[in-house]
Order: structure tokens, then sequence, then C-alpha cells
């Protein structure tokens, strides 16, 4: 019996040690690459996953495994346009996507560093879009689908929070000049054609200000 | 998100997400040729005062609660609320959106005697029924804070309408009989082409720190069999207008039918009217070809009610 139990160990774990062998490892590909040409995607997204803010690197940490996934496919794919991270995407076979995905959709959401938050008309303007909306532009607001304080909702509308000015003001614009065309429905073309400069820079801004725990009471 | 009828009236109905109840008003309403691929969305000439205009004093402080509940009822109003709606998921922009069935086009039209319950019944009272039906849960007294604030909110966003005459932008839009009759096979694909993204595979809504960002469409969260957008009719006007969010418009005529249809054609709370029998409430309550309560789809009897989680 005993010696049965352990033949059994011993053949559990070398079947386990194998299928890791095949399979891809989100985080060896994170910090090191993926050994065929693909760069370590902490070099930019950082070691915890928070992106760079200054820089317009988004944060990975903790978003929909779904939606990394997606977005990896759409750089390889064109509909979202990205000089740095299509040759990335294309470098990474449909299971080392998959596995880094995974990889980031687990990693705790990091510590963030709240922007000073804007002040005046911008932070009107920027809170205003974020909770409300313009509906006399048919504008619906960034919560009404991204949820309370923006912290993402489901697999297909990501995190606001957590992200940087830099980053949600170049998606925005990305959406309005057709370089990011990968959203369902079309939904963010249509948001984003109706935003001003202006707009976008407030909104970004306010997000950014933002903590990533929604609060718990919502002003009038 | 969601729906609509034909009634006799002829009268589009401002709160019509709320119940069934018909005010016969004296006021036709602009007939709205809407063809079937009509994307003009008449614009409303009322404009409700701003919100940086609520006053800052005991009478402001009212209305800012009012909008409150309005937003977030299952906060501001939790001992009235039976499910995860909001107000604002059938009155878009907090119930100042024209087509949205705005509060500025519903407040002046009451008083108004009601078909449903043969008397004339107050604003109050209107809200009441949004309660029993529309939010599946209980209406709060006349007189109780909550239907005070409600009403002061919408009192104020009426500041300056006429009173007793039916605005432009009122109601949901009502939209000419589709070319074919709706269907629940194309309701099914459009409803897994352009709604299921943001209400779920089933219906179901989603959820999202705590907050219902999505509204349920059907099922034990939803509205129940007496609320207005049980009717196919109010359902494809509010979703012609207003869906997908910020994409109103878009949807042909015949697409918003059929989703309607479709939606309705699910199993959603009992209507508290319920006299014990399916078919009795139905030739009480549900009376029209607009409302699928009693009629059998797809092989299943539908009003057969669903158990509040």
């Amino acid at each position: 019996m005993n010696t049965l139990r352990a033949t059994l160990m011993v053949l559990l774990t070398l079947w386990g040690s194998h299928a890791l062998a095949d399979a891809p490892n989100g985080a060896t590909i994170a910090q090191q690459g993926n050994g065929h040409g693909v760069a370590p995607c902490l070099a930019c997204h950082g070691a915890d996953g928070a992106g760079q803010a200054a820089a317009g690197f988004p944060r990975l940490a903790g978003l929909s495994q779904a939606y990394l996934r997606k977005q990896l496919d759409d750089f390889a794919g064109g509909t979202r346009v990205n000089a740095t991270m299509q040759p990335v995407a294309n470098g990474l076979s449909d299971a080392e996507r998959d596995a880094v995905a995974t990889y980031y959709s687990k990693l705790p959401a990091p510590a963030w560093t709240l922007s000073p938050a804007p002040s005046g008309d911008a932070a009107q303007t920027g809170q205003a879009l974020a909770v409300r909306g313009n509906w006399t532009k048919s504008l619906p607001g960034c919560e009404q689908c991204h949820g309370p304080d923006g912290v993402g909702v489901g697999d297909h509308f990501p995190p606001l929070s957590g992200q940087s000015a830099v980053y949600l003001s170049n998606q925005l614009h990305a959406w309005q000049q057709g370089a990011r065309r990968n959203d369902p429905l079309q939904l963010m073309q249509n948001v984003a054609t109706r935003l001003s400069d202006a707009d976008i820079a407030a909104v970004s801004a306010w997000y950014a200000a933002q903590s990533m725990a929604p609060s718990k009471e919502k002003q009038p | 998100m969601k729906h609509m009828r034909f009634i006799l009236l002829g009268a589009a109905l401002s709160l019509a997400a709320c119940d069934h109840a018909t005010p016969q008003l004296a006021a036709p309403v602009a007939k709205n040729p809407a063809p079937a691929t009509s994307t003009s969305k008449k614009q409303s000439a009322f404009v409700p005062p701003s919100e940086s205009d609520i006053p800052n004093d005991d009478f402001g402080k009212q209305i800012a609660l009012g909008r409150q509940i309005f937003i977030d009822p299952a906060r501001y109003a939790k001992a009235y609320v039976g499910n995860q709606l909001s107000c604002e998921n059938c009155h878009l922009d907090a119930g100042r959106l024209a087509q949205s069935a705005p509060l500025w086009g519903a407040y002046p039209m009451y008083p108004a005697y009601r078909s449903k319950n043969h008397h004339v019944n107050t604003f109050a009272e209107r809200l009441q029924g949004c309660f029993n039906y529309s939010m599946n849960g209980k209406a709060p007294p006349l007189g109780d804070p909550v239907l005070v604030a409600l009403e002061t909110y919408a009192y104020w966003m009426a500041k300056g309408a006429p009173v007793g005459a039916s605005l432009p932008g009122r109601g949901y839009p009502k939209l000419a009989k589709p070319a074919l009759a709706p269907d629940y096979a194309r309701g099914e694909t459009v409803f897994k082409r352009d709604c299921a993204l943001c209400h779920g595979d089933n219906g179901q809504g989603q959820q999202s720190a705590g907050r219902t960002v999505f509204p349920p469409l059907w099922g034990s969260q939803s509205f129940n069999w007496g609320a207005g957008m049980e009717q196919v009719n109010f359902a494809a006007g509010f979703i012609k207008a207003n869906m997908p969010l910020g994409r109103g418009n878009t949807l042909t005529d015949q697409d918003a039918w059929d989703v309607a249809y479709f939606m309705d054609a699910h199993e959603r709370p009992q209507d508290p009217r319920f006299t014990g029998s399916i078919q009795a409430t139905r030739a009480s309550y549900h009376d029209t070809p607009d409302s699928l309560y009693g009629t059998e789809v797809n092989g299943r009897m539908l009003g057969q009610g669903q158990p509040t989680d």
C-alpha cells in the first residue's frame, strides 16, 4: 500500500512537472520575456504590473484575463494600433498570450499613487463626465459602463481607476482618431468623438486622482 | 435599457415604466410617423433647470434628496425597493432626458384620471406605482419622506413647464407597428448582438462594487409583471430611443420591436395584483396584444412569476 502510494506520488509529480514544462509560464514571460525575442513586460509595465504613469504605460495588474487576452490579440491584429505592443503581441504564441494574461489578471491591484486632484473648471468637467456624462450630446457617464468610481465591470469594461492621466488621455485620442477600434459595439469610438480635447484632459486627470476603492457615498 | 404599447388613448405615458395606468389626457401627443428606419430624435423644446441651480436651502435639500433617491433607491429608499433596479435605469440622466420618460414631462400631467383604478391619481400616487411594479417593492405611504422628496425633485425639474400640456419628449416615443410581427428568435439575435454585452447572456445584468451597473432585464431582480415595461410597445419605444446606452436611435424599428418582445417573453416576478389565476389576471390587467402575460411563448405559459431572491 505504501509502495503504491509512493509510486503514485512520483508519477503525479513527474506528470505535473511535465505539464508545467509544456505550458508557458506567465510569470517568466512577464519577468524575462519569452526567449524568442519578446522583451519582459515588466520593462514597461513595472515589476508589480502597475505601469508607468508618466510614460503612459498602463497598469495590467488585476485586470480581467479575458480583457488582457483580447488586447494582445487586437494589438497583433491591428485593431488597436500601437508600435510597441504590436511586435510584442505578434511574438507571443496563443498559449503565451493566455499565460501572460492570466498572470497579470491574478496580480493584486498595486498600490496606486494618486495624482493631485484637478481644480476649478477642469475638476467640475472631469467629475461631471465621469459620473453623469453629458446627455445633451448623448454622452453617458464613464461609470455607467465602467462601474462606480471606474472600478471596472466584467470582461468588457476595464477599470479606469488605477490608470494614469497620460494613458487614459492617449486612449481617448486613439479612439477618436481610429487608431484604436477594438471596442464592442463601437461604444468607445462613439463616446470619444463627442469629447473635446479639454474634456479628455479633464476626465483623464479626474480618474488619475481617484482612489481604486469605490467611495461609500455618492454625492448628488 | 428597456421598453411599450398601443392603447386606446394614443397618449404617450410619462413614467410609463412604472405601471399600467393610463392617464386620460386631453392634449393629443403629436402623431409620430416613425418610419421603419427613423433615426431622428425629436428634440425637446423644454429645458429643465440646471442641477447647479438647486437652491441651497431647506427646499433645495429635499430636491437633492429626491435626486439621490432617484439615482440610488437601493440606498436611499431601501425599505421600498425589492429588486436591483433604480429609477434612473428607465428614466435616464436622473430623469432629465427627453424620450426617456423625463420627470419634467410627467409632473405637469398630474393629477390625472387613470382607467386602471378609476379615480383621479395625484403625482404621489403615481410614484407609488413605480415602487409597486417597476421596483417590485412596496409603495411608501402618502406623505412618506421618500415620496415628498421625489415629488419635490420632479416639481423642481418641471419649473416653467405648462401645467396640463403634453410636452415633446415626454414618455417614450411611440413606434409605428413593425413590418413583421415581433418575433422571439429574431429578438434573441438582436439581444445577443447588441444587448448581452452589458445585460448578460441571461439578461441578469451586471454588478460592480456592490452596485448595479447594468440592470437585470428579467428574472427575480427585475421589474415585475405589473410594470409598464412588460408591454412590448413601451419597451420597444424605450429601446429604440435609448439603447444601446449612448447609441440611441441606431437600432432599426424592427430590431427594437423584436428585442423588446424577446425581453418581455421572459419570466419575472408576479404582478402584485395577481388574482390567483393567470388568465383572470390577464383579463383584468393585461388585456392587450402588447402584453405577453398569460400567453404561451415557446411552449411556456408566461405570468407564473418568479420569487424574489
